[in-house]
This record gives C-alpha cells, sequence and structure tokens, in this order.
C-alpha cells in the first residue's frame, strides 16, 4: 500500500467520495452524482492547491475522523464545524498541515449539513466513467466510508493556497428555492400552483443525495395518473402522488414518470445542499 | 414535436409515437457527431420524449428544432447486438398463457424480432427494448420480485429488457443470459445504448436450434457480438 494514503477513524453518518460527478451519461440511466454543495467543493479544493475536479469527502451531519500516512495539507469547508489535529484546534476554511500519522477531526456541523474536507492531490480512488463520485442510487464509484476503509491520495499538485475568500455561511434559516415553472406544470391546478408558492413547507427528514423531501400542503393535481417516464433534471421539483414536492439533487433517477412542476436552477442548489431538517422552504416563481 | 421549456437549459421535445422518439433522437446524434448541433450535456430519449440539458440557448434551438426535416428511424446504420439466451425464466409459462402461445412459440416470437433500445433507465445499461408488437404486451406481475437475477430476460408493457444486476423487479422473467450488459471498465459500459439494434438468440434449448433471426451475421455462441456500421 502507497504512503500517499488516509485510513477512517471515525467515518461518521454518511461520508463519500465526491467530485464534480459524471455528467453526460443520463441516457444510460447514470446519474450525475458530485458534491451536492459544488461551491464549498471547489473552494476546499483550491485551498490546498487542488484543481476543482481533484475528489474530496462530504460528510454528512455528525463530520468524520482520518489518520493520514504521510504529512499532508488538508482544508475543510462546507457546513462549519470544529476541526483538530490530534486534538488540537485548527482553523476551518483555512489549509491545515497534519504530519504524518495524525489524526484530522472534523466534528459534528454547527449548522449545515455537509462539510468537504480537501486532501492535497485529492482522493484517489479508482475512477468509473471518469468520476470518482460515490453515486448512491446505483452504486457507482467508491462505496460510503466506513470505520477503517483506506482511501489513497493523489500527487500534490500546487503549493496550498496563501489566500482565498472564504465565506463562512451562516445557518440556513430559510431556504429559499427559486423555480421556473414546467415541464409539466399544467398538470396541477392554478390553486396547486399557488399552494406551491404560498405554502409553508419544510424540510423532511426523509432527504437525501437522491432528493431533498418536503413537509407541507400537498399541491393540486388538475390530471391524475402518471407520465411515460421521460428525462428527469438536476433541480426537478418532481412531485409524487403524496402531492409534496421532491427537489432532486445530483444522485437522481434520470428518469421519471411523475410530473415535474418546475426546476430550481443550478446555482441555487447549493443552499439545499445545506438545509437541515425542520428548516422552512420557500419557493419564488422565477420568469 | 411540442418543445417545452426545462429550467434555465433544458428542452423536454414531447412527440406522439416511440418512431417519432428513435427518428428524432437519431438525427440529434448525427447532428452532434457533424457539428451542427449547439453544445449539450445531456440528450436523454424516453418513451415519448426526447429530453435536451445544458443548452446555451434553449430558446434558440427551439425555434430551429421547428425548421428541422427528420427521416423516419433506419435499422440500416444500427449498432446490432446479439445476445444469447436461455429461455428458462419462471415466468415463461404465465406469458405464454397471456399471449395464448405455447412456451416454445414464446421463445419462437421472442428471438424472431428485432428489437431496438427505446431509452434506457431504472439502472445502469437497463434498456427498454422495443420490438413486440402491441397485441403481445404483458402486465407487470403483481407482486414484484424482491429478488431479479443479474442477466434475467424480462418483459413488461411493450418493453423487453435485461437486467443487468440482481434487483427488485416486477417484469416477467422469460430467460438468461450471460452477457455482460453493464461493465463500467469496458468501453462502452453499457451494452445496449439508445438507439442499438437487440436480437435475442435461443441456447441450449432442447427443440428449438440456436440460429439467428434471419440475416444476423453473428454466432450464436459468442458471448456477444456488436457491429456498427458507422
Amino acid at each position: 500500500m502507497t504512503d500517499r494514503a488516509l485510513s477512517v477513524v471515525r467515518a461518521g453518518a454518511l461520508t463519500t467520495v465526491q467530485d464534480l460527478g459524471r455528467p453526460g451519461h443520463a441516457h444510460l440511466g447514470v446519474p450525475r452524482a458530485g458534491a451536492l454543495d459544488a461551491p464549498a467543493h471547489r473552494l476546499a479544493n483550491r485551498l490546498v492547491g487542488n484543481p476543482e475536479t481533484a475528489a474530496t469527502l462530504e460528510t454528512t451531519l455528525t463530520g468524520c475522523a482520518v489518520r493520514v500516512r504521510t504529512a499532508t495539507t488538508v482544508a475543510v469547508t462546507g457546513a462549519p464545524c470544529p476541526v483538530t489535529v490530534d486534538g488540537r484546534p485548527a482553523p476551518w476554511g483555512a489549509p491545515v498541515h497534519v504530519p504524518a500519522g495524525a489524526v484530522l477531526n472534523a466534528g459534528p456541523a454547527t449548522h449545515g449539513l455537509r462539510s468537504y474536507l480537501a486532501f492535497a492531490g485529492g482522493i484517489d480512488a479508482e475512477p468509473v466513467l471518469g468520476s470518482r463520485a460515490a453515486d448512491l442510487l446505483s452504486g457507482l464509484g467508491p462505496a460510503p466510508l466506513g470505520d477503517g476503509t483506506v482511501l489513497p491520495l493523489g500527487r500534490r499538485y500546487a503549493p496550498p493556497a496563501t489566500a482565498d475568500a472564504v465565506p463562512h455561511p451562516g445557518p440556513v434559516t430559510e431556504l429559499v428555492l427559486p423555480f421556473r415553472p414546467g415541464p409539466r406544470d399544467t398538470w396541477f391546478t392554478g390553486a396547486g400552483l399557488r399552494t406551491l408558492t404560498t405554502g409553508r413547507f419544510r424540510v423532511s427528514p426523509a432527504g437525501n443525495r437522491i432528493g431533498l423531501h418536503t413537509e407541507g400542503p400537498p399541491l393540486e393535481r388538475a390530471r391524475s395518473g402518471e407520465l411515460p417516464s421521460e428525462g428527469m433534471p438536476l433541480g426537478a421539483l418532481q412531485v409524487p402522488p403524496s402531492g409534496l414536492p421532491v427537489l432532486f439533487l445530483n444522485d437522481h433517477p434520470t428518469t421519471g414518470g411523475y410530473p415535474v412542476i418546475g426546476v430550481v436552477p443550478e446555482r441555487h442548489l447549493a443552499p439545499a445542499a445545506q438545509a437541515v431538517p425542520g428548516t422552512p422552504v420557500r419557493f419564488v416563481r422565477i420568469a | 414535436m411540442r418543445p417545452l421549456p426545462v429550467g434555465e437549459h433544458g428542452l423536454l421535445i414531447e412527440l406522439d409515437s416511440a418512431e417519432e422518439v428513435a427518428a428524432l433522437h437519431a438525427e440529434l446524434l448525427r447532428r452532434a457527431a457533424d457539428g451542427r448541433l449547439p453544445p449539450v450535456r445531456e440528450i436523454v430519449p424516453a418513451a415519448r420524449t426526447v429530453f435536451l440539458d445544458g443548452l446555451a440557448d434553449p430558446r434558440g434551438l427551439c425555434a430551429e428544432l421547428a425548421t428541422w426535416d427528420v427521416p423516419p428511424p433506419t435499422t440500416a446504420d444500427r449498432p446490432t447486438v446479439t445476445i444469447p439466451v436461455r429461455y428458462d425464466g419462471p415466468d415463461l409459462a404465465e406469458v405464454a398463457a397471456l399471449w395464448d402461445v405455447t412456451p416454445d412459440d414464446v421463445v419462437r416470437l421472442h428471438s424472431g424480432t428485432v428489437f431496438h433500445v427505446a431509452f434506457c433507465g431504472f439502472a445502469p445499461g437497463f434498456g427498454y427494448l422495443t420490438g413486440l408488437p402491441p397485441r403481445l404486451d404483458v402486465p407487470r406481475r403483481t407482486t414484484p420480485r424482491t429478488k431479479v437475477p443479474a442477466g434475467s430476460v424480462a418483459l413488461a408493457g411493450p418493453y423487453t429488457g435485461v437486467y443487468p444486476r440482481s434487483s427488485p423487479g416486477g417484469w416477467q422473467l422469460i430467460g438468461t443470459t450471460d452477457t455482460v450488459l453493464w461493465d463500467p471498465a469496458r468501453e462502452p459500459a453499457a451494452l445496449l445504448a439508445p438507439g442499438t439494434s437487440v436480437r435475442f438468440v435461443p441456447v441450449d434449448h432442447p427443440r428449438i436450434p440456436p440460429q439467428a433471426p434471419t440475416g444476423a451475421p453473428a454466432g450464436p455462441h459468442s458471448p456477444y457480438a456488436q457491429e456498427s456500421a458507422r
């Protein structure tokens, strides 16, 4: 085994290897996958001198801890959390030197949901269709981390960044999701569409990397039944028979038969990756 | 052809039939290959639609679409895949009853049909294959199986499919193949991409000799044979 590797000391609730995903294979039934909070993933990579395509670790709520075999530079971004190296406090959102054999711990998120851990050189897991991202819908890419999992690290690309604008995100007190109506908004009544923009919705605990589920008033349908399966975009607001919209995230199925009432543009999806269950959701119609 | 906007960069084109979908999909691939299509991230055919995503100017393409002359799909320029099948599925007798024929006739009808991959979905490498006449549509099983083995050849509605890996499933199982449908380490990873022609060849059948349907050039015992006229 190569020296450039990390071993997982504490995998946390759900920690996966992520990069920018594998777009371009939807016609084969392959989801895009990739970091849900893409800006945080990119920032973490920049902080350690990696290209944005390098693979990072995406944690869920409880963080994770890893031991590095050789000295390396690590940065933690996304959901803010206490960072320690062998128990000593280290900065969040900045390059951190981790000596050989030391344990880097990204603690539970103080707010938000998903933190990103970038290592100089990136996680060098075996790429599948050009990406190292774990796809939890179809099982492509590396399996979610377990305690004791060993992952190789790549060779360092560049010296760590000396300066970068690091936004320190505040808690998401309300998740605002701008959407464009369609393609199946006509499957809903005028009242159903009004319910979407005026109803009190919350983030449901049922969410995952496939979709953010909501709780709230069901949307009234103008017609019943299902569509013949059709292509589904990232950011789709798909409405299953419950009437409660599900926001499709990166591991979403590439086709589906429930009507899509609107689509949230990709650039507005990062906050959805950080909204904890119970967060109020407001859908805002854009032209 | 009815294009519907999907978000800021997508276009969902509704069509009236699976044939129109196949024709438009083939035309889109031709134009993409010739550099006559603006950059696009995904081209996803489905039952009655083609979805395009990652377009810089979906409205522009929308206007242009109306001027296209889309020829009907031809089978001549499609890649062809031959899949050897043991027609030993647990639902073979039930399908025979639904079709009102003998199980041997199911084998003859199914292996005598040239299918084509209308679209993919459900799992990586799972193709929805059309080609059987509408009178041979079968319902899904009322109780889905919790585990369908990889390589199961199955029917549901107007479609035939082959499970690329073991998974739950509600389709009627008529046979088994050793052909690997999905292998990310292979190029191409998916044997059955949209537009591909598919022939099933019976093997190890006591009464039906292994022979490819008329005109099939591939030997029946090769694990699979893929030719492309392109």
